[in-house]
């Protein structure tokens, strides 16, 4: 039994959600491969060659990769599958867009967010904004799985796989790239940030969102996340979201401020190691997962963390 | 222009989640359900491209239980024009959903399919991905924006680490993100007006769809829970804790 892992990367660095999809792999089968699709994506696969475990890396690359067009890249896995028992792939927004196609090629299930490999054929997943874990059993001959990271450590490196070049096959019509627009930032992705600051509703405008938790996410080193109701007044781009709908996020810290806690929010940061939250009412239900809490008003309390920070 | 909707009646999404005592599920009995809020995202932004004049017709589909019906009257109280139920009673997975629709729209051919990118209950954000392999027609996910014109639609993707704009040729699916549109509220008269529209009732059997489950469920549970900590008097006590914790 082989088992591909699909590379998480930005098209110069690998991501580390990468690693820790080889471990659910290796839990599933000893031979593990990793596919890296893009385009200029040689270092990536360097990278990606230096997993322990992996037995061979696999490089595609075209203009089209490059987009993530979703019909190309599952077109190219579901092509590659025939030579493997799974195909495991990190859940980020890129991997749930095609994993599914890849599926429904092979008239599989999808297995989707998955949090611990039992055994080769049983897996766990969260349902209902993980509310509940379900385990689930297949029969079926080929596994298709999308990974949730969070809920695996990284393999090490330490690893010397081959690097293998493969053709991705021709290009469907159907769908056109008009355009990109990506937010830049020298601060750590929310993915794979120690600390993540994130603000909700309270901070009441962009300008004051940026006033009160960039430099506290600045001086901590931290990612910028936020609730969906930030997100959707615009204080912070979509991106931020963390939640069901959202971004799963667990930080060794996570600082909550101004945020109610919504199960919807509550479902991509509860599994944060350290989680604290700033909030002006004693009762918001943030606090029932929070570590720590301050009862406070932001307007004083961030300034008074930025002092006691040093 | 026709467009598709199919919408899922799921637990309202302020309900408080219960699992139950055996681990065979989710209690179910005497809660509230709902349109998948998503859904209601994907009605309103058809009924939008209706009062455009860009859609001349929305059908919504739902495969459920009988009580599905309230979630196609929602979709018709919203704009939709009629509804088609495929009832059963059974469970079921992304994949036997996504075949269902595939024959629905053979048969209904419409323009653009218009669903959730996730349903709330299942989380598995995966039945309009498979639709559109079966019926290989493009795809575009995650849409918080959308514009149909000369027979494309260019649809702006929530993906990492920002935004993505394809241009999908139709006939096409599309999945919807939180904010693609804000809803509208229901009025009593499109309540009315919506009881009077068609909704017709199909089974699994008049497609001809195999719909048994492939997932063997052996238990449903609760996650570990986390307990409140402490509430500290100031910021200095919190950087002392989180030190002493490690994370500083
Ligand atoms: C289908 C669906 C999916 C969703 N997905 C997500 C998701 O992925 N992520 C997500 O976050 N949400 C999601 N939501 C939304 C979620 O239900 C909540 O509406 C949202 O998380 C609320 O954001 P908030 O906590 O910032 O705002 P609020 O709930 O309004 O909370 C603001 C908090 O700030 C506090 N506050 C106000 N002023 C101050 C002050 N001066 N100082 C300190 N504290 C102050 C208040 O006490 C309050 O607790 C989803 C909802 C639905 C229906
Ligand atoms: C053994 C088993 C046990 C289950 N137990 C439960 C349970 O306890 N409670 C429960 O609610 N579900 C249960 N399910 C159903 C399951 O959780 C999902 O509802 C189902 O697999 C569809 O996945 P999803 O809704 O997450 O799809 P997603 O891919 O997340 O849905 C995306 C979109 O697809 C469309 N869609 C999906 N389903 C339908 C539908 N039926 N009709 C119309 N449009 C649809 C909607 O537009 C939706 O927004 C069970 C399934 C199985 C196989």
């Amino acid at each position: 039994m082989a088992a591909l892992v699909i590379a998480d990367h930005d098209g110069a660095h690998l991501r580390d959600t990468t690693h820790k999809t080889v471990t659910a792999a290796l839990a599933l089968s000893s031979d593990v491969d990793v596919l890296v699709y893009g385009e200029g994506v040689k270092t990536v696969a360097e990278a990606a060659s230096k997993i322990a475990g992996v037995r061979k890396v696999l490089v595609a690359e075209s203009a089209d990769l490059k987009q993530d067009i979703a019909e190309d890249v599952a077109a190219l896995i579901t092509g590659l599958a025939v030579n493997y028992d799974a195909v495991a792939i990190p859940a980020s927004a890129s991997g749930k867009n095609f994993a599914p196609r890849i599926a429904a090629a092979l008239d599989v299930s999808l297995l989707s967010d998955v949090i611990e490999v039992v055994d080769g054929s049983t897996f766990v997943r969260p349902i209902y904004a993980g509310n509940a874990l379900e385990t689930v059993q297949t029969s079926e001959a080929k596994k298709v799985l999308t990974v949730r990271t969070t809920a695996f450590k990284a393999a090490a490196e330490g690893g010397s796989a081959s690097v293998e070049t493969v053709t991705a096959p021709a290009t469907k019509a159907g769908t056109r790239f008009i355009s990109e627009e990506k937010v830049t930032s020298d601060r750590p992705e929310l993915g794979a940030a120690k600390i993540i600051v994130s603000g909700g509703r309270a901070l009441g405008s962009k300008e004051e969102f940026d006033a009160v938790i960039d430099p506290l996410a600045d001086k901590l080193g931290a990612a910028v996340g936020a609730s969906r109701a930030a997100v959707d007044a615009g204080y912070a781009p979509n991106d931020y979201q963390v939640g069901q709908t959202g971004k799963v996020v667990a930080p060794e810290l996570y600082i909550a401020v101004g945020i109610s806690g919504a199960i919807q929010h509550l479902a991509g940061m509860k599994d944060s190691k350290v989680i604290v939250a700033i909030n002006k009412d004693p009762e918001a239900p943030i606090f029932s997962v929070a570590d720590y809490g301050l009862v406070a008003d932001y307007k004083t309390a961030i300034p008074d963390l930025m002092k006691a920070l040093g | 222009m026709k467009i598709l909707v199919p919408v899922k009646r799921v637990l309202d999404y302020n309900v408080k989640v219960r699992v139950k005592s055996d681990q065979s599920g989710v209690d179910l009995a005497n809660v509230k359900m709902s349109m998948n809020p998503f859904d209601e995202i994907a009605v309103e932004e058809a009924t939008r491209l209706k009062e455009k004049g860009v859609a001349t017709e929305i059908v919504a589909v739902s495969i459920g239980p009988a009580q599905a019906k309230d979630t196609i009257i929602t979709a018709l109280t919203i704009g939709a024009d009629r509804g088609i139920l495929i009832q059963t009673d059974q469970d079921v997975e992304p994949l036997a959903v996504a075949k269902l629709l595939k024959a629905v729209a053979e048969t209904e051919k419409p323009d653009l399919i218009i669903m959730g990118k996730q349903a709330i209950d299942g989380d598995n954000n995966a039945t309009g991905q498979m639709l559109s392999t079966l019926l290989d027609w493009p795809q575009a996910t995650f849409a918080s924006k959308v514009v149909v014109e000369n027979g494309e639609a260019q649809v702006t993707r929530e993906v990492d680490g920002g935004l993505q704009t394809l241009g999908v040729k139709l006939p096409a699916v599309i999945t919807t993100d939180l904010r693609l549109n804000e809803p509208r509220y229901a009025s009593l008269p499109n309540i009315m007006k919506a009881k009077k529209k068609p909704l017709e009732t199909k089974t699994v059997a008049d497609y001809g769809v195999d719909v048994t489950p492939r997932l063997k469920v052996l238990k449903v549970t609760e996650p570990p829970k986390r307990s409140a900590g402490k509430k500290l008097a100031d910021a200095a006590e919190l950087v002392a804790n989180l030190k002493s914790a490690g994370v500083l």
